[in-house]
């Protein structure tokens, strides 16, 4: 079973993000990058379904500018076997994403896809279930739990109000949850490995997929900012100040 | 210019975040249709056609939408979709489950997780976990939206709609649901909820977490929730979970129990209109956006803060 794993990069997990000056975007220049957080928890997955004999290739490929070539070799270092990279300079939305993973998968024809359920950058949470419907595939989004038998995945989800389980027949598409595993950190002879692993470069021109933006970002700004409150110095005036000043209990 | 909310519901009621996805239709303008789609969801089709501003309920009754499976949602809403303008859906797990698929089948972007409405086509939304808000412009022939509750007060009753038919499709059985497992609770829905008890991983334990809380949250009338670091010490459930991933939620006032504040926990809860932190670490980040900040051990304070409330 030959699983794909979109990984996207984008601002590091720990780094406030900061908007540019100009209201154009978010600053990026100097700024740390890494693998989106939800991405590793799906390379992490794949990798452990190749460790337990159930996957026989996994595939990282990541739609984005040259450097998104880190972002793979740090797949390829936590054990996928080899990348593709999609490589762009133009802003790629979800839509145009998912067309391209979409072509990606009809070249490779994979029984399971597994994506994060939402980069942590424009907090879209799309990509992987517009890939499964422009598949025609079924698809079981903010996985905790996965088990593969026979041809079929259970997947256990998060959902508001608790937790739902879903069995989906292949090939289909799971996006990650917080807790569906803990990523593995890359060992150093690891990080030496994927160096020498394949990594393919493809243009959207070859995979015959317009990549045109749909959406127009008119201008970026910071929320406003809450005013700075006050400390207070024990239990009673807290009490004090939420009856009598801010009348709320 | 018609838009088409998709109703959020469990086949019996009809779910409050709805109410706030048909208000931001109401914000777009134009006439207003909702579309229930089920099984034995009749009295859920007649709550939303109550709803002010609504015109026109489709009513899909099918055992095979029984479970609200994203692919049959999916489906049923491109059949219908030529029709509109604006096709939005709560962004809950239920709209974020399958409004994407929609998207994608109707070769159109989707504006996700919109908190206001500049024009019918552009919208601003939170990215980068709430640090920056975008405002987005969509060249698209239909609108695909999903709205953030929070953004948005809810509409009124009053309204009479005309309630229609449709035909439920069969189920595709790509996906078949095993079960659900719903946590229990007497408590208001997080999501609506006027009080919020949030607790962190300061609390140290699930025992920790019940027996503190639980009293401060019952003396308020207030919905429980959690920081990451709680849920995932494994002190509550996962639906607990308020922050960039997990639930949104802006109550009136939100306690915040030894969490740090990580941006990813803000995320979830900035709008709230007071916002109390008890800490004992002083340099705690939670203290930057908190209204009431008391540096104090909150295995004291809290319950003698539940003494005071009398």
């Amino acid at each position: 079973m030959k699983i794909v794993v979109p990984v996207k990069r984008v601002i590091d997990y720990n780094v406030k993000a900061r908007v540019k000056a100009d209201g154009s975007g978010i600053e990026l220049t100097n700024v740390k990058m890494s693998m989106n957080p939800f991405d590793e928890i799906a390379v992490e997955e794949a990798v452990r379904l190749k460790e337990a004999g159930i996957a026989t290739e996994v595939v990282a490929v990541s739609c984005g500018a040259v450097a998104c070539q880190e972002t793979l070799r740090a797949a390829l270092a936590m054990g996928a076997d080899r990348a593709i990279l999609v490589e762009s300079d133009v802003e790629l939305q979800p839509l145009a994403v998912a067309s391209l993973l979409k072509s990606i998968c009809e070249r490779e024809d994979p029984r399971f896809v597994i994506c994060g359920k939402q980069a942590i950058d424009d907090d879209s949470n799309q990509t992987g279930q517009m890939l499964a419907a422009m598949m025609g595939w079924g698809q079981a989004t903010f996985a905790s739990k996965v088990t593969a038998l026979d041809g079929k995945l259970t997947v256990i989800r998060e959902i508001d109000g608790g937790l739902e389980t879903l069995t989906l027949s292949l090939p289909a598409v799971v996006t990650t949850d917080l807790r569906l595993n803990e990523p593995r950190y890359a060992t150093l002879p690891n990080i030496v490995k994927a160096k020498k692993k394949p990594l393919e470069t493809l243009r959207p021109v070859d995979l015959g997929v317009d990549v045109t933006p749909r959406l127009t970002t008119l201008r970026v700004t910071e929320p406003p900012k809450r005013k700075a409150g006050k400390r207070v110095a024990d239990v009673p005036q807290l009490v004090a100040s939420l009856k009598n000043e801010a009348k709320i209990i | 210019m018609t838009s088409l909310v998709i109703a959020e519901h469990d086949n019996a009621a009809l779910k409050g975040v709805t109410l706030n996805a048909v208000s931001a239709a109401r914000q777009i303008g134009g006439d207003i249709h909702v579309l229930v789609a089920g099984s034995g969801c009749r009295r859920v089709a007649e709550a939303a056609a109550e709803l002010e501003g609504v015109t026109t309920v489709k009513c899909a009754d099918g055992v095979g939408l029984k479970d609200h499976l994203a692919e049959d949602i999916a489906g049923l809403v491109v059949a219908i979709a030529a029709d509109y303008s604006h096709v939005l859906a709560p962004a809950t797990t239920f709209g974020k489950n399958f409004l994407p698929r929609v998207a994608a089948l109707l070769d159109v972007a989707q504006i996700s997780d919109v908190i206001a409405v500049e024009a019918p086509d552009t919208f601003v939304r939170p990215i980068y976990a709430g640090n920056a808000l975008a405002t987005v412009k969509s060249a698209d022939r239909v609108k695909v939206i999903s709205v953030r509750p929070t953004g948005f007060d809810a509409v009124a009753g009053g309204g009479r709609a005309t309630i229609v038919d449709l035909v439920a499709p069969p189920g595709s059985g790509k996906s078949t649901l095993v079960g659900r497992e719903l946590t229990k609770n007497e408590r208001p829905d997080l999501g609506a909820a006027r009080i919020v008890v949030s607790g962190g991983r300061g609390l140290g334990s699930g025992e920790n977490y019940r027996k503190l809380l639980e009293p401060l949250a019952d003396k308020l009338g207030a919905a429980m929730a959690a920081s990451r670091a709680a849920v995932d010490a494994g002190f509550v459930p996962n639906d607990f979970q308020v922050g960039q991933t997990g639930k949104i939620v802006a109550p009136d006032l939100y306690f915040a129990i030894g969490i740090s504040g990580a941006i990813q926990h803000l995320a979830g809860m900035m709008e709230s209109k007071v916002i109390v932190a008890i800490n004992k670490d002083p340099d705690a980040p939670i203290f930057q956006v908190a209204d009431y900040g008391l540096v104090a051990d909150l295995f004291e304070a809290v319950p003698q803060l539940v003494a005071e409330l009398g």
